[in-house]
C-alpha cells in the first residue's frame, strides 16, 4: 500500500494543541456565555482567558512556520474539481466509489478542505480574536474613546464562536469519511497517509 | 597567654558595665497622652456643672470659636439644600417612613440633636452655649441625652415621664467634661447607631456592633486590627463632617488623596484612600470599577454584626390593646419587638443581601405638601437618579426599606403626625390617629383634612459601612449569571446574565442542523455499509 507522509511534526502537534485549546475555548466560552454551569464564571473565565495566551503563542510559531516553509500554498483556493468532490460527498461515498481527490505533499488539502480551512484561518478566528481581544481589553478600548458597547463586542464573539462550533462538527464527521473511520485520525497522529 | 587572658577579660568586663548603663538608659518613658492637654487639670472644668450650656460655656472659654464652627453644619441646622435640586432636606423637612417626622416631636428626637433645647420652632440657632461638645467628644461613656429633654443631659435624678415612677439618674458632668477626648465610633453611634429609634434600626449597614468589630464585620473599623474611627474616613476639618447621605459622592473618578496635594474631593469614598485601581494582579476587576461601586462587591450584605435591621413597618396596624389596655406588645423568639401597639408591625432582618441601583448621587425626596396619589403607591419617599447611560452613575447597594404611613386622603400629601409627648394629642399617648395628625399638620401650619389613611411607601439607603475583608467579597458567579444579583440591573451588558437571542437561536440551529445532518450522513454511510 502507498504511503505519504503529509503532516510534519509541527503539523501534528500544531493541529492536536489546537484541537484541544479550541474546544477548551468553546466550552468555557458558552459556560460565560450562560448557556450552561459547570466550572462556574469564575473558572471558566479564567480558563479561557488563560487559554487565550496559549492560543495566541501558538499561531505565532503557526504563522512562522507557515511563511517560512512555504505550506500556506496549501490554502490558496481553488475551484477546479470542486464539483467532484461535493458530489462524493453527497452521493459517490454511499456507493462506495473512491474518492475523487489523492492528497500528495505539495497539495493535502481537497479543494473543499482548502477553501474551509482558509475560512476558518482569515475569517472565523480573526472574527473571534478580534472581538475577543476587544471583550478583554474592553475599559482600554473605552478609555481610548472607542465608543463600542460591549454588548456589540460579545454579538461578535459569539456568532464567531458559534461559526467555530459548526466548523468542529463538520470537521470531526469529515474525519470519519477517510477509507476506514478512523484512518484520517491516524494519519494526523502519525503524519502518514494510507493512500488507497 | 596571661596578658591575653587579662586583656580579653578587662574587654568582656567593659562590656558588662557599658551594657547596665545602656539598660539604665532603656529604662521606657513614661506614657503619655497623645493629646498636648489633660482637661482633667482645667481650673475651668473642676467645678460642678449643673446643665449642657454650663459646660459648653467652660469649652468655649478655651476653644472661643468652636460654636461658630458647629452652627455652619448639618449636625446643628439640621437642615441642608441640595444643589442639585434645591430641596430642602435635612431632619428639620424630611418625612421618612420610620417615625416619619422629628416636626411636632422635638422634644423627644432632640435627644440626637448636638444641641441643647431644641423642643419646637422657636429654638435659636444662633446660640453658642447651647451647642453640645460633649455628646460627640464624651471619651467616657457615660453621657447620656435621654429622650423627651429636647437634647438636653439630666444631672439630678428625674421622675420621668412624671408620675410614672421611673427615674431617669442624673450624670456627672463634670467628670464628663474633664475627660473630653477626640470622637470615637461610640460616640457617633450614639446617635447614627440608633437611628429610626433604636440599634440598628434604620440605615442596615450602621449599629451598635460597629463600637467594637471584628475583622469579618469591618475590615476597617476592625477593634484589634486597623481600628479606624469614623473619622478617619469622614476626616473634619473645622467640625464639617464629610461623607453626607443628602448629597453621597457615587462616582468618585479622582485619585487617591495624597499629603500636599490639595484634594477637593470627598474624602470618605472608598477611592479617596484606595484610588481607581485597587486590585493589584486583578485587572479584570479593576476593570469593573467604571461601571460598578466598590460596596456592591465588597458589602455582601448588611446587618451582619448580629443586630436585625427594621426591613419594613406598617403604621395602619398599630392601635392594638391588650387585656390590661396597654399598648400590645409582642416580640420574636429572639426578643425583637415585630409588633408594638402604638407603631404597628415591623419585619426584621439579619444578613441581608442589598437590592442593587444605578445611582449618581442626586436624591429627589417627596417632601411635605407634594402631592401623592393612593393608586400610585408605593411612593418613593425618595428616589436615587441614575442610568447606565448618564456617565456619572455607578451600581450601588442600597437597603430598600418599605413602610405603610398615614397620609391626608383627601389632600394627597403626607403628613406629619404628632407622636411623642405627654400631651392629649400625641400618638404614642392616646393611639387616637387623627387627633395627633392634626396636631401634627398644626405645628408646620399645613392644611389637613381631618381624615387619614395609609400609603405604602419605599425609602433607600446606601450601603457603605460593614466592608468584608475582601476574601469575603462577592464573586463573579453573584453577578453574572442569570437570576443574579444584578439582574434588574438595565442599560448593560454583563457576560453570564445576557445574550442576544436571536443569535443564539440561530447559532444553535445551526450547529444543531449541522450535527443532525452529518449524523444522517453517517446513518446513511452504516447502513449501506461502504466507506
Amino acid at each position: 500500500m502507498e504511503r505519504v507522509y503529509l503532516f510534519t511534526r509541527f503539523e501534528r502537534l500544531w493541529h492536536w494543541a489546537q484541537a484541544v485549546l479550541i474546544i477548551g475555548m468553546l466550552v468555557t466560552g458558552f459556560e460565560i456565555h450562560g448557556t450552561y454551569k459547570w466550572l462556574g464564571f469564575a473558572q471558566a473565565h479564567k480558563v479561557h482567558t488563560t487559554i487565550v495566551w496559549a492560543f495566541i503563542a501558538l499561531w505565532v510559531f503557526a504563522i512562522f512556520w507557515h511563511l517560512t516553509t512555504g505550506e500556506w500554498r496549501q490554502y490558496i483556493p481553488t475551484m477546479k474539481n470542486i464539483d467532484k468532490v461535493v458530489r462524493f460527498y453527497a452521493v459517490g461515498i454511499f456507493r462506495g466509489d473512491p474518492h475523487p481527490f489523492q492528497p500528495t505533499r505539495a497539495r493535502k488539502h481537497n479543494p473543499m478542505q482548502a477553501q474551509t480551512y482558509l475560512g476558518v484561518t482569515v475569517v472565523v478566528t480573526p472574527l473571534l480574536w478580534i472581538s475577543g481581544l476587544a471583550y478583554l481589553f474592553y475599559n482600554e478600548l473605552s478609555a481610548a474613546g472607542w465608543g463600542i458597547q460591549l454588548g456589540a463586542i460579545a454579538l461578535v464573539h459569539t456568532i464567531g464562536a458559534f461559526l467555530m462550533l459548526a466548523f468542529l462538527i463538520g470537521h470531526i464527521y469529515l474525519g470519519t469519511t477517510g477509507h476506514t473511520p478512523t484512518a484520517h485520525f491516524k494519519a494526523m497522529v502519525s503524519g502518514w497517509d494510507e493512500a488507497h | 597567654m596571661q596578658v591575653l587572658r587579662r586583656v580579653l577579660l578587662a574587654i568582656v568586663a567593659m562590656g558588662f558595665f557599658a551594657g547596665a548603663g545602656v539598660a539604665a538608659d532603656d529604662a521606657p518613658p513614661p506614657k503619655l497622652p497623645k493629646s498636648t492637654a489633660d482637661h482633667g487639670k482645667f481650673k475651668e472644668l473642676q467645678r460642678v456643672f449643673a446643665s449642657g450650656p454650663e459646660v459648653t460655656k467652660a469649652c468655649l472659654s478655651c476653644h472661643t470659636e468652636a460654636s461658630k464652627q458647629l452652627h455652619q453644619t448639618q449636625h446643628w441646622k439640621w437642615e441642608y439644600t441640595n444643589p442639585t435640586t434645591q430641596q430642602k432636606l435635612g431632619k428639620k423637612h424630611v418625612i421618612n417612613n420610620f417615625c416619619t417626622s422629628v416636626s411636632s416631636n422635638y422634644k423627644a428626637c432632640a435627644s440626637c440633636h448636638i444641641g441643647y433645647g431644641l423642643k419646637d420652632e422657636g429654638f435659636d440657632f444662633a446660640s453658642e452655649e447651647n451647642v453640645d461638645c460633649l455628646v460627640c467628644h464624651d471619651s467616657t461613656g457615660k453621657y447620656k441625652k435621654p429622650s423627651g429633654f429636647a437634647g438636653h443631659p439630666v444631672t439630678k435624678d428625674t421622675e420621668f415621664p412624671p408620675g410614672s415612677g421611673k427615674i431617669i439618674r442624673g450624670i456627672d458632668l463634670s467628670a464628663i467634661a474633664q475627660k473630653v477626648g477626640k470622637t470615637r465610633r461610640e460616640t457617633c453611634g450614639t446617635c447614627h447607631f440608633y437611628g429610626g429609634g433604636g440599634d440598628a434600626v434604620k440605615h442596615g449597614d450602621l449599629d451598635s456592633s460597629l463600637d467594637q468589630p471584628d475583622k469579618a464585620l469591618d475590615v476597617h473599623m476592625d477593634a484589634e486590627g486597623l481600628n479606624f474611627s469614623c473619622a478617619t474616613c469622614h476626616k473634619t476639618e473645622g467640625h464639617q463632617v464629610p461623607g453626607s447621605r443628602y448629597a453621597p459622592t457615587a462616582a468618585d473618578r479622582e485619585g487617591a488623596h495624597l499629603r500636599g496635594k490639595a484634594d477637593s474631593s470627598n474624602p470618605a469614598t472608598c477611592q479617596a484612600c484606595h484610588g481607581q485601581a485597587p486590585h493589584t494582579g486583578k485587572a479584570k476587576l479593576n476593570d469593573h470599577t467604571d461601571k460598578v461601586a466598590c460596596q456592591t462587591c465588597h458589602i455582601p450584605a448588611f446587618a451582619r454584626g448580629d443586630m436585625p435591621t427594621k426591613m419594613s413597618w406598617d403604621w395602619s396596624t398599630a392601635g392594638k390593646r391588650d387585656e390590661k389596655g396597654k399598648p400590645l406588645v409582642v416580640t420574636n423568639d429572639d426578643g425583637h419587638i415585630t409588633y408594638n401597639g402604638i407603631k404597628g408591625d415591623f419585619v426584621l432582618e439579619e444578613n441581608v443581601k442589598p437590592e442593587y441601583v444605578w445611582f449618581n448621587g442626586t436624591v429627589n425626596y417627596t417632601l411635605l405638601g407634594d402631592p401623592i396619589e393612593k393608586s400610585q403607591q408605593p411612593i418613593a419617599i425618595n428616589r436615587f437618579e441614575g442610568s447606565a447611560g448618564d456617565g456619572k452613575s455607578l451600581i450601588w447597594p442600597v437597603k430598600l426599606f418599605r413602610g405603610k404611613q398615614p397620609f391626608d386622603p383627601i389632600n394627597k400629601t403626607l403628613v406629619v403626625t404628632h407622636l411623642a409627648g405627654e400631651d392629649d394629642t400625641a400618638y404614642w399617648k392616646n393611639m387616637v390617629w387623627d387627633k395627633a395628625v392634626a396636631e401634627g399638620m398644626k405645628t408646620l401650619h399645613k392644611p389637613f383634612s381631618g381624615k387619614v389613611d395609609f400609603i405604602e411607601t419605599t425609602a433607600i439607603w446606601p450601603i457603605t459601612h460593614m466592608v468584608a475583608p475582601k476574601d469575603k467579597a462577592l464573586g463573579c458567579n453573584e453577578c453574572h449569571a442569570k437570576g443574579g444579583r444584578l439582574d434588574k440591573i438595565e442599560g448593560i451588558y454583563i457576560p453570564g446574565r445576557d445574550a442576544n437571542k436571536l443569535v443564539d437561536t440561530i447559532g444553535w440551529l445551526a450547529a444543531g442542523g449541522i450535527l443532525a445532518g452529518v449524523l444522517i450522513h453517517g446513518a446513511i454511510r452504516a447502513l449501506r455499509r461502504k466507506h
